[in-house]
């Protein structure tokens, strides 16, 4: 079979957690469920940084821990490396665990505070049997920490978490990662816990990281600006839907969904002369509860341009509108 | 070393002088706030940025005369309204001052509500232990702050759990203004929420500073955030001023003059600018309980001097309402 180019393929993928039942539902059968992931569909190129962004409870991080395998899907296909990895046994998800590695968001809660930084990086290999004697295994140590630039890793393998700063234990857990050498990582918010100062010089060291080994990245996050710099490809989730999806720039500076020209409105941005004004923020109220998902296209109810249409039609789909950038909105042409 | 910032004005709500806080660790002193002096303008806001670690959340606790354990107010002083506050007892603190003439939006807060509480309950034990009043007159005010914070009084009679965070943040607000204080601190109001809603939260602390001529202490650790809400911006690193100055000095064509403000601000991520590289400061903040001889940016500093690794410069007005801390600004 050829090569394809893409590393990753998921499918209509969803996730629905049940909800607590009530005694009614529970007398009556009855069963609501939480739609985190509710029909997801993307591909990610080999060698590329996909970017996953949205607001908390958009079902970033549940599409994830999908990919990563840590939860089942309740529905579509997941295509890692031209195999359907969708439902794996124990010794096939041990198999693609290597392959696919994970970052999370907190560097200070992700490591066990009484492991040494090499008795970190070596807890992979011995679960996965890599590397046949203590010795070998420290070399593969310190070629991971020379990787993230934890230099000289001589001098950091005998360091408690505690003994490093945030983003040296953010150094830490991506070579943790990168020490089974996977094809893909997945990063949960890898920054957002570091410091501003020393937010770049992490971003760096992942982009460095990625171009050496030729990895793909799967980059979760709420922030558009760094998704702009870090990422090759963009994708907004609004309550367990992709809603546009295309190159930074095209997402950016050509938005067309009205939920990102909202988001982009709403950032910050460092620049004199807006202290007076109030700013306008297009869409109005809060993401509503994944359990209540509301009829037709889900963004209608906060949309300032949302006709009968929007409501009373079938949920709008991702619609190619030139070079691989996808809007799903019915109105992306008038507004 | 004296910092030479003109006190004693009459458009001051706050002033502070030589503001020290320090944390007492076994394995030394932390000076957290090192000698601090600012003032803050009635009606308007203030920004305080920094890095964690910096000194700001502990300058905010200070304001509040509520430093956390072990910390202490090792010295200086917080003139409130025209009254030093450092000297005075605990309980007259709380019978006058907090809550009273300076109160906070604490970071998290809106994640601690009581869960078995109403809103209700929860936003009347601190009007009835601050004013004797009847209920219908508690309730009636409660009303009124709510609907200042863009909030229906339905939501007196919920739980924290049945509001988003939005509203929560709301609430919390709320309770910060309705014993009418004049400064309110607000730390890191923001930060939890998301964007969308993080843009209806500083709109909200724009219309309520018109509507109600507050005064507000912003405190965060976002440069973007703060050319949003704050009129000066004050910028803090290992406990120190580094620079003050206008939302126009700073984030306008010229650009900060402190080299730690011009590389946090070169850190920070624009979303319409296509950056190759975006900018980062080698190293890490100090460690203060170890810092550094001199000034206390030098270690990460493009441009010190030798005079930078021995003696720490003071913050000296460079131009109208503009102060800095560097030995290479001087002229």
């Amino acid at each position: 079979m050829s090569e394809s180019k893409y590393l990753v393929e998921v499918e209509n993928l969803q996730k629905w957690f049940p909800a607590r039942r009530t005694v009614k539902e529970v007398i009556k059968g009855e069963q609501r469920y939480v739609k985190a992931v509710d029909g997801v569909s993307f591909k990610i190129e080999r060698g590329e940084i996909f970017g996953l962004v949205g607001e908390s409870g958009c079902g970033k991080t549940t599409t994830g821990k999908l990919i990563m395998k840590l939860l089942d899907p309740s529905g579509g296909k997941i295509t890692f490396d031209n195999e359907d990895v969708t439902h794996l046994d124990h010794v096939a998800l041990d198999k693609y665990r290597q392959n696919v590695q994970m970052v999370f968001q907190d560097p200070y809660a992700s490591m066990n505070p009484r492991f040494r930084l090499r008795d970190v990086l070596e807890e992979p290999l011995i679960i996965h049997k890599k590397g046949g004697s203590k010795a070998e295994r420290m070399e593969m140590v310190k070629k991971a920490l020379n990787e993230v630039r934890l230099q000289p890793p001589e001098e950091f393998m005998v360091r408690f978490p505690h003994m490093l700063s945030g983003g040296q234990r953010q150094r830490g857990a991506t070579a943790r990662s990168l020490i089974l050498n996977p094809k893909m990582i997945v990063a949960d918010e890898p920054v957002s816990m570091i410091d501003l100062s020393t937010r770049a010089e992490i971003l760096h060291m992942m982009k460095s990281v990625q171009r050496d080994l030729n990895l793909t990245y799967l980059y979760i996050t709420h922030d558009l600006s760094t998704a702009r710099y870090f990422t090759d490809k963009i994708a907004v989730m609004y309550l367990g839907k992709i809603v546009e999806m295309g190159s930074p720039s095209d997402v950016i500076d050509h938005s067309m969904h009205p939920y990102t020209k909202a988001l982009i409105t709403a950032v910050c941005e460092p620049v004199a002369g807006k202290v007076n004004r109030i700013k306008e923020v297009p869409i109005k109220g809060e993401v509503p509860s994944a359990e209540n998902i509301p009829q037709g296209c889900r963004f209608h109810p906060r949309c300032p341009y949302a006709v009968k249409d929007c409501w009373e039609k079938e949920e709008p789909v991702l619609e190619e509108v030139g070079n691989g950038h996808f809007v799903a909105c019915r109105r992306y042409k008038e507004i | 070393m004296m910092d030479k910032i003109k006190m004693k004005d009459e458009r001051n709500v706050l002033e502070v002088e030589n503001l020290k806080l320090y944390y007492k660790v076994s394995e030394g002193l932390v000076k957290a706030v090192d000698d601090v002096s600012f003032f803050l303008r009635k009606g308007e806001t203030l920004g305080l940025v920094g890095e964690s670690g910096c000194g700001k959340t502990t300058t905010g606790t200070a304001l509040m005369h509520m430093p956390t354990p072990p910390g202490y107010i090792a010295g200086g002083k917080i003139i409130l309204d025209g009254e030093d506050i450092v000297p005075l007892k605990e309980n007259e603190i709380r019978r006058r001052i907090r809550w009273e003439k300076i109160s906070m939006v604490f970071q998290g807060a809106m994640n601690c509500l009581t869960p078995v509480y109403t809103i209700g309950k929860l936003m009347s034990e601190t009007l009835q232990e601050h004013r004797k009043i009847e209920k219908t007159e508690a309730r009636n005010i409660m009303v009124k702050y709510l609907n200042y914070v863009g909030l229906s009084e339905d939501v007196l009679r919920r739980y924290p759990h049945e509001l988003s965070g939005g509203m929560k943040q709301r609430v919390v607000i709320a309770m910060a203004l309705f014993l009418e204080p004049k400064v309110i601190v607000c730390d890191e109001p923001t930060t939890a929420l998301d964007v969308v809603v993080q843009a209806q939260i500083i709109n909200l602390l724009k219309e309520l500073k018109e509507k109600l001529n507050l005064s507000f202490i912003f405190i965060t650790h976002d440069l973007a955030t703060e050319a949003e809400v704050s009129d000066r911006v004050q910028i803090m690193y290992g406990g120190k001023i580094m620079e003050i100055g206008t939302n126009q000095q700073i984030y306008g064509e010229q650009g900060p003059m402190h080299p730690y403000t011009r590389r946090l601000l070169e850190a920070t991520p624009r979303l319409h600018e296509e950056v190759e590289e975006l900018a980062f400061i080698p190293g890490t903040p100090p460690d203060l309980l170890r810092p550094p001889q001199g000034c206390k940016f030098h270690e990460r500093c493009d441009v010190a001097m030798e005079k930078c690794k021995t003696e720490e410069p003071d913050l000296i007005e460079v131009a109208q309402d503009h102060y800095v801390a560097c030995w290479r600004c001087r002229k």
